[in-house]
């Protein structure tokens, strides 16, 4: 099973390994990648972001798909958002709740609870991924199941529930098409919102013939009969399931109701039709009260889809006698979110309502794709997100890399509904690590870079001469006026980046040429 | 410890320090549009409401009377019907409503239809719902900005299954149901915030596959909307 279509290129481009299956269908699709095992840890993939980034750059239809996906996700939210004249009051008012929310964290937990119970539900807390997954399949195996549906839910990607529950004997139906894409191909998700991103039409038909079952004869790859195929494939699931896996986008402590937003009505098949539904959520979804809803719900759907509003959003308070699960179960996940929480700069990050905005306008996720991060949470947010929410392990921990994968450009923080800083917390998580190194006494690249040019500009006759050997630079560059590559350790800058080709003559060599009365050097001059 | 005793020490913990813990953080600046532009009702915000639902492929309505409410729903079916029969054959057709829908609002369906009433007390299964062609309701709110029809489980909603597994929704909406913007339809769902609702903004739909919207997965495919002159 796992020899066709897995990941994008991580492995060496032209190792291709496509399964025999996928060459009888005879299409003319391009390479869709290589397969590589699913990682054991969904928050750390096993390697550096600039590695990973440079098998990913390989992979030509990758990027062709992610430019036209992100492309039209961009017009359409900008858009949307647009039309809306308060959108900087919304974004100030959604930043401010989700502040006030971290600050009153422990309270809020408290009358969540509190009002979640009081109408029937049962609330459980997990320290980790193992206890949430532990919670999650005692709950399952208590109702005598072995097969539930799912609603697409970022946390139990994180602890990796679905690998989890397989190990037990039970069967996790993901049911959010792009889900059931990154399922049926045995591949892991891409983007946040959409995590079969990465893969166009031509691809997702042949992975349905390939794997999902009573597929129409001559479907083609139109995406309505694409889409059409797979509500055929889900809907004897729908109807049968008796427990529901899901996430929760929001959670109300004043009232203890939850909320998930949706588009194609799996969430609602779910939340609804199931006898037993449990829910995982981060302890940081919490928001005050139920009017804050209506900043959220102004602030979530145009940045996430690009739509005024998505099509489905479904709330419920506990259990609802008649209407829906009578058994209504909700694990609160810490995972790592405490350690975020610790740091008085980096707990920006919970602020994070799962939008994507973030990832559509990241001109580096834009070209590498999600699987580059090493997580189930990529991007902007992810180079945050990920490597607080794991902590590191050490020097060679590759989620130190992931601060590291920006160019700092802004634009995310530009679009962030709830105004998450993403570049000086990318900033200032690069400074824990160059820290945390400096601890450890061990030397790095840029210490010693640091410590070089600190040698070099503290002198005026060594900076006079140094200048001078920018001279050769300009030779390298040559006519492209671009350095592409320098031996060690100037590989390390030239491995990622060129460098301009230097001037004809420095500024010393131009002060000198123009100023004929004047001393020979602009600092001498002060 | 028990996990929620260390979860709630490590989030104490992690807070030590924090300014403003303990509930003196500086009001939350809510400085964004609280209504909109239309009154609740207006016929601004009833044209408003049927620009986006037109938008999202809903099939929007507009009558003045009860009686012409019953003639519609009879109509709408009637010709969904027609498509159906053309389609797979001719059936029986049935409708379900919840208990407490104004009855005569299904008074016009096409002779033979059989009209099922669902309610809380006496459920429908969902492989019976299944069966069922039509879904015919009323609504809690409309807001026009985001064409958006919430419903709340009250009588003339009924249970979330039966606007759900059937393939058409036909909702019928009043006037004075419909608000501008979304912080004056939170008001009035915040009346009741233990009811389950259901935000419907179109009909179902997905930009799972390259970002392109397709309308009609797993929820109603077809969505009607009837706005009632109150």
């Amino acid at each position: 099973m796992s020899t066709f279509l897995g990941m994008p290129s991580l492995a060496a481009p032209g190792a291709s390994r496509r399964g025999p299956a996928a060459d009888q269908t005879g299409a003319d699709r391009t390479r869709v990648g290589d397969d590589v095992p699913h990682p054991d840890a969904p928050l750390r993939w096993g390697e550096t972001f600039p590695d990973a980034a440079r098998a990913a750059l390989n992979n030509s239809q990758l990027r062709r798909n992610l430019a036209h996906a992100t492309s039209t996700i961009r017009a359409k939210r900008a858009a949307v958002v647009g039309e809306v004249p308060d959108w900087e009051e919304l974004r100030t008012a959604g930043s401010d709740l989700k502040v006030r929310v971290m600050a009153d964290l422990p309270a809020l937990l408290e009358e969540f609870e509190k009002n979640f119970t009081a109408r029937g539900g049962i609330i459980h807390w997990a320290r980790d991924a193992a206890e949430a997954n532990r919670i999650v399949a005692d709950l399952v195996k208590a109702t005598g199941e072995t097969e539930v549906v799912k609603v697409k839910s970022m946390a139990t990607q994180e602890i990796g529930l679905n690998e989890a529950l397989a190990a037990e004997g039970i069967a996790a139906f993901e049911t959010d098409l792009a889900e059931l894409i990154v399922q049926l191909a045995d591949d892991m998700p891409s983007h946040i919102l959409v995590p079969a991103i990465h893969r166009n039409r031509s691809e997702i038909r042949e992975i349905f013939l390939e794997r999902m079952e009573h597929t129409p004869e001559g479907m083609t790859d139109a995406p309505r009969e694409l889409a059409m195929a797979a509500r055929a494939h889900l809907r004897r699931k729908f109807l049968a399931a008796k427990v529901a896996i899901s996430g929760a986008n929001f959670a109300v402590a004043s009232t203890g109701t939850l909320t998930v937003v949706e588009s194609e009505g799996n969430g609602r098949m779910c939340l609804t039709l199931p006898e037993t539904l449990i829910t995982v959520m981060g302890i940081e979804k919490l928001v005050p009260t139920f009017e804050d809803l209506e900043v959220f719900m102004q602030l979530l759907p145009r940045s996430s889809t690009g739509e005024r509003m998505n099509p489905y959003t479904s709330l419920w308070t506990g259990v609802t006698p008649g209407d829906g699960p009578q058994n209504v179960h909700l694990v609160l996940l810490d995972n790592g979110r405490t350690n975020a929480l610790a740091d008085d700069v980096g707990r920006a990050a919970l602020k994070c309502i799962r939008c994507s905005a973030c990832l559509n306008v990241c001109p580096v996720y834009e070209r590498v794709g999600g699987h580059a991060y090493g997580s189930v949470y990529p991007g902007p947010i992810g180079a945050i997100l990920t490597p607080q929410l794991t902590g590191s392990t050490g020097h060679s921990d590759p989620n130190n890399t992931l601060p590291f994968a920006s160019t700092l450009c802004g634009a995310c923080y530009e679009v962030c509904p709830v105004k998450i800083d993403i570049p000086s917390l990318l900033v200032h998580l690069r400074a824990r690590t160059v820290e945390e190194d400096k601890a450890r006494h061990r030397p790095t690249a840029w210490g010693a870079a640091m410590k070089a040019a600190s040698f070099v500009m503290a002198d005026s006759t060594r900076f006079a001469t140094a200048e001078k050997g920018t001279a050769a630079l300009r030779l390298l560059a040559g006519k492209k006026k671009r350095v592409t590559s320098l031996p060690y350790p100037g590989s390390l800058w030239t491995g990622a980046r060129d460098i301009p080709a230097p001037p004809k003559e420095t500024f010393r060599q131009w002060w000198a040429s123009t100023h004929d009365d004047s001393p020979t050097t602009p600092e001498d001059a002060s | 410890m028990s996990a929620r005793s260390e979860i709630l020490h490590r989030v104490r913990a992690a807070l030590d320090g924090v300014t403003g813990h303990q509930g003196t953080l500086p009001p939350v600046a809510r400085e964004y549009r609280r209504t909109g532009e239309h009154a609740p009702g207006s016929p601004g915000a009833i044209d408003l409401l049927v620009d986006r639902l037109e938008d999202y492929k809903a099939h929007v309505h507009r009558v003045e009377t009860d009686e012409a409410v019953t003639a519609l729903v009879g109509e709408v079916l009637a010709s969904h019907f027609a498509t159906l029969d053309a389609e797979t054959g001719d059936a029986a057709r049935s409708v379900v409503v919840p208990a407490g829908l104004a009855t005569h609002w299904v008074d016009g369906l096409p002779s033979g239809t059989t009209v099922l009433t669902d309610s809380r007390e006496a459920p429908m299964t969902a492989l019976e719902l299944d069966e069922v062609d039509a879904v015919v309701t009323a609504a809690r709110v409309a807001i026009a900005d985001t064409g958006t029809i919430v419903l709340d489980g009250a009588e003339d909603q009924g249970r979330r299954a039966i606007t759900l597994v059937p393939d058409v929704h036909v909702c019928v909406v009043r006037t004075d149901q419909v608000v501008d913007s979304v912080p004056e339809g939170v008001a009035i769902l915040a009346e009741h915030p233990d009811r389950p609702q259901t935000w419907i903004s179109g009909p179902s739909a997905t930009s799972d596959i390259e970002l392109s919207r397709v309308e009609g997965v797993h929820g109603p495919r077809t969505l009607h909307v009837i706005i009632v002159q109150a």
